[in-house]
């Protein structure tokens, strides 16, 4: 019988990452995420773990890297402010090929913003967020299911590729309650771990490092770098299509937009408008491709919903390349997308 | 007979040659740190921290398995890998722009959990490695780059006392400053960083051990000078001794 709760998202995502077997938590109170740290300072001692409140983000981050490098599942989580102070220690993690997973539930910002939901760190989840040439892959739930399903997938995911992957929620999907299947029966995979800081037993010892001082060095691990995003591109783009074989107009939009516009589509329907949705789940790997695909075919507009002033938006132009015009609304400061102002726009958008 | 060896390079140090300044104190410290290792036979066993700065290369001569730590950080990557290896000998090497400055609230934090590692602080009273900046432990009138008319303690405030500072916290139990600048200087210092060693790995918890060292070169005194003036000058700012010992009751220095 399948194991069902009425769980926060939160919860659910805490829940998720116990299921892959993280048994290291350091974190540092923001809302809207506190459930996770609040959860894991119960649970990690009840599971033989280990919870750390840490004293500071930055701190946080830099004892995710130690255990990180020491072998072990280990995850962050943060809201947007406290996102921004970790990105020094993301780029060493990245830097140094350490998996780990981090969440970070997203506010209003910029600066202390507001604790309403926010989209608008998609260029720091995306782009890179700290120094130098890397990437995380980044999931985005749009459920307190996925919040669950998609953390227990980002610790298979790190361990597979030796990098940090996010989870970039919301403060909604966050604090929003739903059924959520704990799935108790889901194992976790194995993967060894030769590069760990173990101590030196019968065998060369091992360096978690970054820097280079020599001429090639830091190019070299920039081609590894580069190299494993290559494979990461090619074998982990994830979207999910709704109504998209037929649409004449397709929305783009992810995490908590996605539940919205899943509504906007389905009441255009209803209003005989060929509508349909493209929600990418990675938005690192971003669905390029699939993009270049639907506009290459039937579709004839994209509309772009998500609550920033624009950011998923060019990456949507650059899949787009010119071929169908692309229409946008974004929400700022932590305000949600509204069927009532999108709906009617969509009679004036011209379908030949 | 063969001869007996009676001093050698220790198995835990690399067969490299130190890349530090003539006299500089840190290719002494990490010798004496790798005497120590080799000593209590951890070699296996032990995970360490090379700090930023100078001797951020610390895995090229130190045989054991090493992370780097961004700066300041490095007590917070040990909090990481000690809380996943209990079992290992952990030692956060840092100098003291690394600790006392950016990496204040990790050192005080993790000194403050009573995380069971061994700190081994270098303090030379600068920047070293970016070429002779102010530090939190220069001295007050102390000429670097960025204080060229000396340090003022208007403005620039004083030199921190950082295993002063540290005994206070009650998690702490051992914190003491030494100097590789002596002889003397450098027998206490193998004594103290082999306490903290043994006290970590029979979990008796944190253990802070200071050590004044020479920057000849930023200092701009060959290096037989730098060493008087530390015995001469600097331990009248940094005096030398055991801050805490709950081993035992305070003790001379």
């Amino acid at each position: 019988m399948a194991n069902k709760q009425l769980i926060k998202g939160n919860i659910a995502l805490a829940e998720g990452a116990l299921q892959a077997g993280c048994r290291y938590y350091f974190g540092y109170p923001i809302t809207p995420q506190n459930e996770i740290c609040e959860f894991m300072a119960l649970k990690m001692p009840q599971s033989d773990g280990v919870f750390v409140q840490a004293e500071s983000e930055v701190a946080a981050i830099n004892m995710v890297m130690g255990a990180a490098a020491a072998g072990a599942r280990v995850m962050t989580t943060t809201s947007s402010p406290g996102f921004s102070l970790m990105q020094e220690g993301v780029s060493y993690i990245a830097a140094a090929h350490l998996p780990c997973v981090l969440a970070n539930v997203q506010r209003g910002g910029p600066g202390l913003g507001n604790i309403a939901p926010g989209q608008a760190d998609y260029f720091q989840a995306v782009k890179g967020g700290g120094h130098g040439d890397y990437h995380l892959i980044v999931l985005a739930p749009a459920s307190p299911q996925e919040m669950f399903d998609f953390t227990f997938l980002a610790f298979d995911l790190a361990d597979k590729y030796r990098t940090p992957v996010l989870i970039l929620s919301d403060g909604i999907v966050g604090q929003m309650a739903e059924n959520v299947e704990i799935k108790d029966s889901l194992k976790p995979e194995t993967i060894s771990k030769p590069w760990a800081l173990t101590g030196a037993r019968g065998r060369e010892a091992n360096v978690i490092r970054s820097l280079w001082l020599n001429e090639t060095g830091v190019e070299e691990n920039n081609f590894r770098l580069q190299d494993k995003y290559k494979i990461i591109i090619e074998k982990e783009v994830r979207f999910e299509e709704y109504m998209t074989d037929d649409a004449d107009i397709v929305f783009i939009a992810y995490g908590l937009s996605s539940r919205i516009t899943r509504g906007i589509v389905d009441k255009a329907r209803k209003q005989n408008i060929r509508a349909g949705m493209l929600r990418p789940i990675t938005l690192y790997p971003f669905p390029y491709d699939k993009i270049k695909d639907l506009v290459s075919r039937q579709c004839k507009a994209l509309f772009v919903v998500e609550m920033s002033a624009g950011q998923m938006l060019e990456d949507v132009k650059l899949a787009n390349e010119g071929r169908a015009p692309v229409y946008f609304d974004g929400t700022l400061g932590g305000r949600m997308p509204s069927e009532e102002k999108i709906l009617p726009q969509l009679k004036t958008i011209k379908l030949s | 007979m063969a001869p007996e060896v009676i001093f050698k390079k220790p198995d835990s140090l690399r067969e490299k040659i130190f890349p530090y300044c003539p006299g500089c104190g840190h290719g002494v410290i990490q010798r004496l740190m790798c005497e120590v290792i080799d000593e209590l036979g951890i070699r296996e066993n032990t995970i360490a921290i090379a700090p930023v700065g100078c001797a951020v290369c610390g895995y090229d001569y130190w045989d054991v398995d090493v992370s780097e730590a961004a700066h300041g950080r490095a007590p917070a990557v040990a909090t990481g890998i000690k809380r996943v290896h209990p079992d290992k000998t952990v030692i956060v090497y840092q100098g003291d722009g690394d600790l006392a400055s950016i990496g204040m609230a990790e050192t005080i934090h993790a000194a403050n959990r009573g995380e069971n590692f061994t700190v081994i602080f270098v303090n030379n009273t600068n920047y070293g490695m970016t070429g002779g900046q102010m530090a939190p432990t220069t001295l007050l009138n102390q000429v670097t780059t960025t204080s060229p008319c000396g340090r003022s303690a208007h403005g620039d405030g004083f030199p921190i006392r950082m295993a002063e500072l540290i005994a206070t916290l009650p998690a702490c139990q051992f914190s003491a400053r030494t100097t590789v600048a002596d002889v003397n200087g450098i027998l206490k210092t193998k004594k103290y960083i082999k306490k903290g060693i043994k006290l970590q790995n029979e979990g008796g918890g944190y253990s802070f051990i200071e050590i004044l060292s020479n920057c000849g070169t930023n200092w701009a005194m060959p290096a037989v000078k730098a060493n008087e003036y530390i015995v001469e000058n600097i331990v009248k700012v940094f005096p030398l001794g055991i801050y805490k010992d709950t081993t035992q009751e305070k003790g001379e220095a």
